[in-house]
């Protein structure tokens, strides 16, 4: 069937702001289904409120709504674009629970809107439990003993009927947040209670636990035409409990016979058939007990998903892209295969390589939260790696996962381990247990002890096994790497070691491994990744590197430009620089460069393979980058966009010989190295905190001293405020200094840096672009919070809206001066702090920020894009660009935290960044504005009820013009013992209420949280040390989903927010409009 | 080109083909010299089901997904008594078997079947090859590692055009294979699967399976309900005896072709057969029926082909075709009760998308006896 004619404006929605559980592989799935659409003549609405996407480039839809995702919203978007159809199934969960509400409010209807892809009986379906149950017993399939719970009591009943242990899981919530498995009765009602909360239709599964059963996934399509393929098969290192987004898993699945294969595949037919998802992919789970083979259902997702991602990177099938063209009435076989273009869509790939995908976690950023995993998920990214063995695509995958590890190694002395700890580590599922099971067969435990105590399957535990051996063998052989057995080292290569791995076995360094295998003529080989294992030609240079025979490079002689990617999403490295290597790439292109991307990030747009001329999927670590400069020989290479990643790799690359390009590595060095910067800042004669570093602890109590408390310490070479702490006394630097900075080792080449502390000031990020010559700024961001919360944690204005001419012109001016001092090609980040009037820098980073796709976003100008073409040598005025953009309306950009995911973690604002993502709410005051960004980070600012005010001594002043305007604004204020003697003094009409541990009464803030009487909270705690009751106010308040302002300046931006939709509710505009409306 | 190879593997083994591209590896099965065409086959599982159905006499088959062996092998996915393949290469055997039906080891099944089972061999390097030559000649050996020796050996060896290598695989006596079924099906074995015998059984028939060597007037002595011609290996043309066979029983009964049957079926009706430059080997195959316009993922084994421009439209419907490379994959007579495809519907290895074939069999079994 062809081209549906009956549409002709199709509405997509995005899945907003980058949380755990959904993260940029909705960018590249909305990205490309916008692609494929307009290239079939459609035309495209976008709504996304997460600015750092690719998707929302005004020239990817033909109309971009930057706006928040609410069904109300979406009403506006349509009632002013009128779209003929909504595709729901590319933008995850936030896009199909989206578009349900707006079906179920009549919106769709009462526009004339279809659903495309799948219709609310579809994704009802799939999505409620007892729909899905009932259509899977119907089909004949087999599925967990379960019961549906709508309340406690029939909780209760169900857990008698099935019997501990249980699983409990929350119907409609995206990356399974609120379930878990019960062990006892009392873990049984704690989850419960959670999950009917959380779930949106307050419904909870209880049930059967096949813990430990292996796990699979299979990816399946579906065209108009009730054609059925499977694109990929995945099976999970880590058995059943553990949420898959927080598993290994491998491509394709490796322990089943082609009988039990083809009776999942039959199910999955099936399934997609009943459930009746009429076009595109969805991805749907089994669990197969490893003792007998029974084979069960465990959910389906009746959209793309992180796992269709994950496919399509594994197998070279792009599908979003298919789902989007199937959804608009094309049929598979009408589909070309991109790669071969002599074959049709419909068919089943094939891989001749094994894929590996590692979750990356971040624990070390919520001290508070246990590193144990669950089915809940956690990790914040992840790294695919791919190697003609598993053995190959693990260990690339480990040391691309950037956790210290560079292989599978060992970071801790297995002697070291207790006994105890090591069996406790093996059998309660870990961010870290894959190391265990290594320091469990140094210790001499069999891979069957090893295999009972895990449930992982005996295949993986032996391949394991095969690396360990291995390493034995080449520790024992007792030679160094002049005299090693050439096979021997061959064969380690083989088996994924890396030069760094085998070096530090060999005990010599990285570069005389590499220099001495490359002797000895074992020299990486790349492969093709095409769909169809060599079956046909494949015409997409996408590569991954391996120790074989045959290399399939195809080298042009064109000039060329190698971009290194982020690597793994992690807190402070995300979605932001891959847009910037996106752009970069799109730049080059434009140039007529060949463009080349390394990355090792599956979710990301970068490794599309349509997004450069050339991806080699490969980890970011000196010797992956480097073996694929002696292979393309790249004219340049570009380091500053990948985030931290690519520039730790800056100096080792560039002592190698690799072109670096763009500002140079010795900028770089002069900028990040404290002693250089202060040298350079002093020759300026700007200002800057009074600071020092410090090797040792000594001397950071003497430098702590000598420029007094408060200061702020951190580690160097770090993103996104890695233990950065705010220390008031000596007792809590000695702390810090034992836990955080010696466990990183500090050296003169790392040191730790210590700044006075600026309490109070305002903060402003800075992005700019320079040639070397010519600086003219691209944005000037002022923070809602003060100085001292992490740039990439607090909110942001631009236009800054509080700060005087003269202030800007002084931010102008020294972002100029260190601009032109650090001879920067491309892009520059400068923080600025203001306190009393005087500017003070912070820090300079001369690469691309977090910010600069907000800012491009906001001003319309392509920051990336252009510091791309000056890396390749065009100036500012070449490329037209002259002066600083100036908008007429206000953009704000809010962060997004992920608190509820890490039960027990305090919610408050530190100098260490948290948030996983960032929204921005754009308008044309800054009041609609801010509350067009709080709405999209989910939290709504209310407009009338009750308010719950404690704040600290210092903001006690300020406290009382806010709690003035909202009594003005028909607020109730309900205010702590301290607070509340403010207001009262200041004639401001308020209750008093008991703390919680005042005494035990009915009448406290928990109560009132949880009966939902409470509507925001304002919250700010007491100095570097919570108080223990106000924790549980704001724990609770993050449970109840009831937003909380933990800053004064928070507040006041609230306020502002709630007084301007108060006055005039807001209306939607698009980018694309802005931009015109700005000149 | 790189010619350290990985140490400690203990029997060195070497793969020459007959245009001299010569592959190294390490032996994990049988030890020995053995020749065959080497084909390869992009199935992800199922290697067992491989390596004993009968069609891949004569055949080296390269698995082109590189990790193999992981679950073992058991007592029940096999295709016929016995491996047939004259020799396995792959990227990597698992030392272990994981699965809660395996009984064996593959490197184990493999020296007990005495076939030689190759390892660390750059099997894309291998499939690449073929991909642009065709398919080759070899010979594998884990005794000769003389490259000149090993050319002159594979030079001389006998291929597969012009071979009638059906006679070396087919039973040698006609036997019952189930006692019970409403319809009487006569099979002629050229080198069946098991699993075509399985799935008419299924169907409710009652098999009877007889040698291809079988003459119509024995076959029709069994007064069977229908004909299947099985699959089998090799050169269809050299077959003559099936052909004539099956010329004698068109029009006396409903007759189903598989793979093989498929050919012998168009030579009877006056077609001609052709080898395809590599072939088809795997699970991943689109075939379209041309009539619903729908698409079945096929598993597929052939190096032989009957060609669409020889077959005399006026009797015979086109009924599926290969959306990969628009080879003829299926055909019915337009007055007769025959119907036959190229792909294998009986799967194993490989999807059950095509299963109701065998239903349509017996449909026109039933059409046919009213």
């Amino acid at each position: 069937m062809p081209k549906r004619t009956d549409i002709k404006k199709i509405l997509i929605i995005g899945s907003g702001p980058i949380i755990i559980g959904q993260a940029c592989e909705f960018d590249y799935s909305g990205t490309q289904a916008c692609k494929a659409l307009r290239e079939e003549g459609f035309e495209v609405v976008l709504i996304n409120s997460n600015p750092a996407t690719i998707m929302t480039d005004p020239e990817i839809a033909n109309a971009t709504y930057i706006e928040p995702i609410t069904p109300e919203v979406l009403e506006k978007i349509i009632a002013k674009e009128r779209p003929d159809a909504l595709l729901p199934t590319l933008g995850g969960q936030t896009a199909l629970n989206t578009a349900m509400k707006a079906a179920e409010m009549g919106i769709l209807e009462k526009y004339n809107v279809r659903m495309i892809g799948a219709n609310t009986t579809v994704i009802r379906k799939a999505e409620d439990r007892k729909y899905f149950k009932e259509a899977m017993l119907k089909i004949g399939l087999d599925l967990p003993r379960s019961a549906l719970a709508y309340n406690m009591p029939e909780a209760m009943e169900a857990l008698k009927q099935i019997g501990l242990p249980l699983i409990i899981r929350p119907s409609f919530t995206m990356g399974g947040t609120g379930g878990g498995i019960a062990q006892t009765e009392e873990e049984f009602e704690k989850i419960c209670q959670l999950g009917l909360r959380n779930s949106m239709i307050n419904e909870i599964l209880v049930e059967e636990s096949i813990y430990g059963w292996k796990e699979y996934e299979l990816e399946v399509m579906r065209d108009s035409k009730d054609n059925v393929v499977i694109i990929c098969s995945i099976e999970n290192f880590d058995p059943m409990g553990i949420h898959t987004g927080d598993s290994i898993t491998v491509a394709p699945a490796q322990t089943l016979t082609d009988q039990e294969y083809q009776k999942m595949r039959d199910a999955a037919l099936a399934i997609i058939r009943e459930i009746g998802v009429e076009t595109g992919g969805s991805n749907i789970q089994f669990a197969v007990n490893p003792k007998d083979g029974r084979m069960i259902v465990v959910e389906m997702n009746p959209r793309v998903s992180r796992s269709s991602a994950l496919a399509s990177k594994a197998t070279g099938f792009p599908i979003a892209k298919f789902a989007a063209k199937l959804a608009v009435g094309f049929t598979l076989d009408e589909i070309q295969n991109d790669i071969t273009k002599e074959t049709p869509a419909s068919f089943e790939p094939t891989v001749d390589y094994c894929v590996v995908k590692i979750p990356r976690f971040t624990f070390e950023k919520f001290p508070e939260a246990q590193d144990i995993l669950g089915i809940s998920m956690k990790s914040v990214g992840e790294t695919m790696a791919i190697g003609r063995t598993f053995k190959e695509a693990l260990q690339k995958g480990l040391r691309g996962l950037e956790i210290g590890h560079i292989g599978f190694d060992n970071k801790n002395d297995f002697r070291e381990i207790e006994q105890e700890k090591l069996l406790h580590r093996l059998k309660e599922p870990n961010a870290s247990r894959i190391f265990y099971i290594k320091y469990a067969f140094q210790k001499g435990m069999s891979s069957e002890e090893i295999c009972k105590l895990t449930d992982i399957d005996p295949w993986f535990i032996d391949n394991l096994k095969q690396i360990v051996e291995l390493e034995e063998e080449i520790k024992n052989q007792g030679k160094d790497i002049f005299h090693i057995d050439a096979g021997l080292l061959r064969k380690a290569k083989e088996y994924g070691f890396g030069d760094e791995q085998l070096a530090k076995l060999l005990n010599t360094d990285e570069v005389t491994v590499r220099n001495q295998r490359k002797k000895l003529g074992i020299i990486v080989t790349y492969k093709l990744v095409d769909t169809c294992g060599a079956e046909f030609e494949a015409y997409t240079p996408y590569y991954y590197s391996t120790y074989e025979q045959e290399d399939e490079t195809r080298i042009s002689n064109k000039k060329k430009i190698m971009i290194l990617g982020g690597g793994p999403n992690r807190i402070g490295q995300g979605i932001e620089f891959d847009y910037c290597c996106c752009h970069a790439s799109f730049a080059l292109k434009e140039l007529g460069f060949e463009t080349i991307m390394v990355n090792s990030n599956p979710e990301t747009v970068s490794t599309d393979y349509d997004t450069s001329d050339k991806l080699y999927f490969e980890p970011l670590t000196f010797e992956d980058v480097m073996n694929i400069v002696d292979r393309e020989k790249p004219d340049g290479i570009i380091v500053q966009f990948g985030g931290q990643t690519p520039l730790n790799l800056a100096r080792k690359l560039k002592n190698a010989g690799a072109p670096i390009i763009g500002t140079s590595v010795e900028s770089i060095d002069r900028a990040e190295d404290r002693d250089k910067f202060s040298q350079l800042i002093k020759e300026l004669g700007i200002n800057q905190p009074p600071n020092g570093s410090a090797t040792s602890r000594d001397q950071a109590i003497a430098i702590a001293k000598e420029i007094g408390y408060p200061i702020l310490v951190r580690p160097s070479y770090v993103l996104g405020g890695r233990a950065m702490r705010i220390v008031y006394n000596e007792k809590d630097l000695t702390k810090f200094m034992i836990e955080e900075a010696e466990a990183i080792d500090i050296s003169s080449e790392k040191p730790i840096l210590i700044d006075k502390f600026l309490e109070d000031a305002v903060e402003v990020d800075v992005d700019a672009l320079s040639d070397g010559h010519t600086t003219i700024i691209g944005g000037i961001m002022e923070h809602i919070e003060e100085a001292g919360v992490h740039s990439g944690d607090s909110a942001c204005v631009l236009p800054p809206h509080t700060l005087s001419d003269k202030i800007l012109d002084i931010i102008r001016h020294n972002t100029k001066l260190l601009s032109k001092k650090l001879e920067v090609k491309g892009l520059l980040n400068i923080q600025f702090a203001i306190k009393n009037s005087i500017v003070y820098v912070l820090e300079v980073n001369p690469r691309a920020s977090r910010t600069a796709p907000f800012v491009s976003k906001a001003t319309g100008i392509p920051l990336a894009k252009i510091a791309a073409k000056i890396m390749a040598g065009k100036t500012l005025d070449q490329l037209g660009i002259k002066d600083e953009k100036k908008i007429k309306h206000v953009a704000v950009k809010e962060s997004v935290l992920p608190f509820s995911r890490f039960s027990g973690v305090d919610i408050i604002l530190g100098p260490e960044m948290k948030s996983t993502g960032e929204v921005m709410g754009i308008d044309k005051t800054f009041g609609i504005a801010f509350y067009k960004s709080q709405l999209a980070a989910g939290s709504v600012l209310p407009t009338k009820g009750k308010i719950f005010i404690s704040v600290k001594a210092n903001d006690k002043k300020s406290i009382v013009a806010v709690g003035k305007k909202l009594v003005n604004l028909g607020f109730e204020i309900i205010a702590t013992k301290g607070t509340y003697n403010v207001l009262n003094s200041n004639n401001i009409q308020a209750t008093v209420i008991d703390k919680i541990s005042d005494k035990i009464s009915d009448n406290n803030v928990l109560d009132l949280i949880r009966q939902g009487q409470i509507k925001l909270i304002i919250n700010t705690p007491t100095g570097h040390k919570s108080q223990s009751d106000m924790k549980s106010i704001r724990n609770a308040a993050v449970m109840h989903g009831i937003s909380c302002i933990t800053t004064i300046q928070g507040a006041q931006a609230a306020v502002n927010g709630i007084e301007a939709i108060l006055e005039k509710d807001f209306s939607v505009t698009s980018i694309q409009e802005f931009i015109k409306n700005s000149g | 080109m790189n010619e350290i190879n990985s140490a400690h593997k203990s029997i060195k083994a070497k793969i020459v083909l007959e245009d001299g591209r010569i592959f190294q590896g390490y032996s994990f099965g049988a030890t020995g010299t053995t020749f065959g065409e080497v084909v390869f086959n992009t199935s992800m599982s199922g290697y067992q089901e491989i390596l004993t159905d009968p069609s891949y006499k004569g055949q080296i088959v390269t698995m082109t997904y590189p990790l193999i062996g992981n679950y073992g092998v058991n007592k029940q996915d096999v295709e016929s008594s016995k491996p047939f393949v004259e020799a396995l290469i792959v990227k990597e055997c698992s030392r272990i078997a994981s699965n809660w039906r395996s009984n064996d080891t593959l490197a184990s099944y493999l020296k007990n079947n005495n076939i030689i089972g190759i390892e660390g061999v750059d099997t894309r390097a291998i499939t690449r090859h073929i991909r642009l030559k065709g398919a080759l000649k070899a010979v594998i050996s884990t005794e000769d590692l003389d490259d000149k020796s090993l050319l002159e050996k594979v030079t001389v060896s006998s291929g597969l055009l012009g071979i009638d290598l059906v006679k070396e695989v087919t039973c040698a006596k006609a036997y019952a294979w189930n006692n019970q079924g409403k319809y009487h099906v006569v099979v002629l074995d050229c080198g069946v699967k098991l699993n075509i015998l399985r799935s008419l059984a299924l169907n409710n028939c009652k098999v009877t399976v007889v040698p291809a060597q079988t003459s119509a007037e024995d076959i029709l002595k069994f007064k069977p309900d229908g004909l299947m011609l099985s699959n089998g290996p090799g050169d269809p043309e050299p077959v003559t005896y099936v052909i004539e066979t099956v010329s004698k029983l068109l029009g006396k009964l409903p007759i189903f072709g598989i793979c093989l049957g498929q050919q012998m079926i168009g030579l009877a009706l006056g077609g001609k057969t052709y080898k395809l430059k590599f072939g088809h080997h795997g699970g991943n195959q689109p075939v379209k029926d041309l009539k619903t316009g729908k698409i079945d993922i096929t598993v597929q084994n052939h190096g032989f082909c009957v060609d669409i421009d020889s077959l005399n439209k006026n009797d015979i419907e086109i009924t599926h075709m290969n959306l990969n490379d628009k080879t003829l994959e299926g055909i019915k007579h337009k007055k007769l009760s025959v119907f036959s495809v190229q792909f294998h519907p009986e799967a194993c290895p490989g999807p059950h998308d095509s299963a109701y074939l065998f239903t349509n069999f017996v449909e026109m079994i039933k059409n046919h006896k009213k």
